[in-house]
């Protein structure tokens, strides 16, 4: 018995190593391309210039490997479009995951332990949010805001607050979920001795809740921003004239794009495994060695 | 509903003898409210004028007249669109076939051998989403390209194909499907497998009995989360697929941007929520089941 079971063992691990080379054959890719060269020819017709300040439009084929440069990482540092659309969507995104993540956590706390017959209404209403195509909730929030609007003009034209109204929508829903689900998990017998002892919800919350909460509302604050700040296609409909980094990306992709965009994606890449990384560091230290509850929060994703 | 007291009665304060269990501990039920709202006013809201706008007719550049004609829907009827419904549809079953193959063996290795390190293999399943994902469809692009080292040196061209646009889908949408999967395995009592394979069950039929019975909603709700979503896909066939396989969502968009027809794209929106709402009805009563609260 033993050995078949390690044979189906190996197996199994031998296709996980094939699948996480393929989720990250094309970060390599990403990677490797922020250090590559315009083409031959480009260089050529641009004699005494750096390599990297050839315009956009001149710059030749840069989706096959042309040879090493490293200038792109200060080139795309400097970029007059794609630095303050990155700091759009940074904005957007704390803005929308700080907003999603109250909403959710009130609507966790009392959702938690009602009993169905009120439960089920609002649980339906979230999972709808989450799993409509983005594409129509896109065209509706479109209509929306641009009737809410003209109806009301202190209502925001499309721009920055109409992108963070959108993205609220499916953000407070998936917070939700992750903080209810973490909060029935821990049980209420806490709760129901600081109850007990005369504590209002106020404190209780305070004091007993929160604390132990902390890591999974964390989770879905990281989870809103990273949702927030990679959304292309709400943004796409009511961004009006304001760009963010997935928009001008996309554009990019589409109408040419140059090493330097790889060069920033790699930079935001590794600031983000740094933050996370210290994240994790920090909550196992603070949890005594136990790294389950992270990795549940993680795993609520999709619950 | 009624809020529970959270003042306890003077004997259960004093004594735990006279501790009644007959209130649970409870924060007020208005908490829900701001986020109700919300949903109520901007999602509701917003549907709300979607399915108007379908109803009415375009009376000019921006102008539009209210009402209840039928026009937009007839015209979702034309061969061309049914065509391009039943394209999105097939392709996204397809996407969705592969993606289960490819990542369901995945999840079960993570719930089942990791042990220790699923934290690890979690943020690694993770991990990918931080990078954006244009930027990797792109670089599947740089993989895929026919002047590539895939299609020069492997002979393996599959740019702009709807392979492409196949390997798009599942990467994208893969880590969304192993997340809810492994989750609902990892709660799996394992031993119940040792039980089958002690009672001389194979391999697989223990897994068909026992293992997949008992997941069945994680993997349920993972699949829908993956094919729905995926019939709405707007950026991955336009990168991917170099205009060849567009997709309902690309004519939704189409219809908003470049056609300025916009009750022609809500009633193609509604039509694509309307076949689409068998599965969306499936996935939430699926996903409101498996939720156990308390224990």
């Amino acid at each position: 018995m033993a050995p078949k079971s390690n044979r189906s063992k190996t197996g199994f691990t031998l296709w996980a190593v094939v699948v996480f080379v393929f989720l990250y054959l094309p970060i390599a890719v990403m990677v490797l391309f922020a250090f590559n060269q315009p083409a031959p020819e480009a260089i050529a017709n641009n004699p005494g210039i750096s390599p990297c300040d050839i315009p956009a439009t001149q710059i030749g084929n840069v989706s096959v490997w042309n040879g090493f440069a490293t200038c792109w990482f200060n080139k795309g540092l400097h970029d007059p479009t794609y630095i303050p659309a990155i700091i759009t969507s940074a904005q957007i995104a704390f803005i929308a995951a700080a907003v999603s993540v109250i909403l959710g956590l009130m609507a966790a706390l009392a959702l938690a332990r009602m009993k169905p017959r009120g439960r089920i209404p609002f649980d339906i209403l979230v999972y709808l949010t989450l799993v409509v195509p983005e594409i129509v909730i896109a065209v509706a929030a479109l209509i929306f805001f641009v009737q809410a609007h003209n109806t009301l003009p202190i209502f925001p034209k499309l721009g920055f607050w109409t992108i963070v109204l959108g993205q609220i929508i499916f953000n407070s829903s998936l917070s939700m979920l992750i903080i209810r689900a973490r909060f029935v998990g821990m049980g209420d017998t806490l709760e129901e001795a600081s109850f007990d002892l005369g504590a209002g919800p106020l404190a209780t919350f305070r004091q007993v809740t929160f604390p132990r909460l902390i890591p999974a509302v964390l989770s879905a604050f990281l989870l809103s921003f990273t949702f927030s700040f990679d959304d292309y296609v709400l943004p796409a409909f009511t961004n009006g004239t304001t760009n963010t980094w997935p928009i001008v990306l996309y554009s990019a992709v589409r109408f040419g794009i140059t090493p330097a965009v790889n060069a920033l994606a790699t930079m935001m890449l590794l600031l983000t495994v740094g933050v996370i990384a210290l994240t994790v560091v920090i909550l196992r230290r603070s949890r005594g060695g136990s790294t389950d509850g992270v990795a549940k929060n993680f795993a609520a994703l999709g619950v | 509903m009624t809020v529970d007291t959270a003042v306890p009665t003077p004997e259960a304060t004093t004594s735990g003898v006279g501790r009644r269990r007959s209130f649970k501990p409870r924060y007020p039920a208005w908490l829900a409210l701001p986020s109700l709202a919300y949903q109520i006013i901007f999602f509701i809201g917003a549907m709300s004028i979607l399915v108007a706008f379908s109803f009415a007719t375009q009376t000019g550049f921006n102008q539009i007249t209210y009402g209840f004609s039928l026009e937009q829907y007839k015209q979702v009827l034309d061969p061309t669109y049914l065509g391009i419904f039943a394209r999105t549809l097939a392709m996204a079953a397809g996407g969705t076939i592969l993606t289960i193959l490819v990542g369901y063996p995945v999840a079960y290795w993570m719930a089942r051998y990791l042990g220790n390190n699923k934290l690890i293999a979690l943020l690694l399943i993770i991990v990918p989403f931080w990078t954006s994902f244009l930027i990797r469809t792109y670089a599947l692009k740089i993989i895929l390209d026919s002047h590539g080292y895939l299609a020069q040196t492997l002979h393996v061209d599959l740019m702009y194909s709807a392979w492409a646009v196949g390997i798009g889908l599942v990467y994208n949408y893969l880590p969304l499907f192993i997340l809810p999967v492994f989750s609902s395995l990892e709660r799996m009592d394992w031993t119940l497998i040792e039980a089958a394979n002690d009672l001389s069950a194979k391999p697989f039929s223990a897994f068909r009995q026992v293992t997949l019975p008992l997941t069945l909603p994680g993997f349920v709700t993972g699949a829908l989360l993956v094919f729905i979503p995926m019939t709405g896909e707007y950026v991955i066939p336009a990168i991917l697929g170099g205009g060849k396989f567009v997709f309902i969502g690309n004519v939704i968009g189409d219809a908003f941007n470049s056609a300025q027809n916009p009750p022609f794209g809500s009633a193609l929106a509604i039509s694509l929520m309307l076949a689409l709402s068998v599965f969306v009805v499936i996935y939430i009563l699926v996903a409101t089941k498996e939720e156990r609260f308390g224990s």
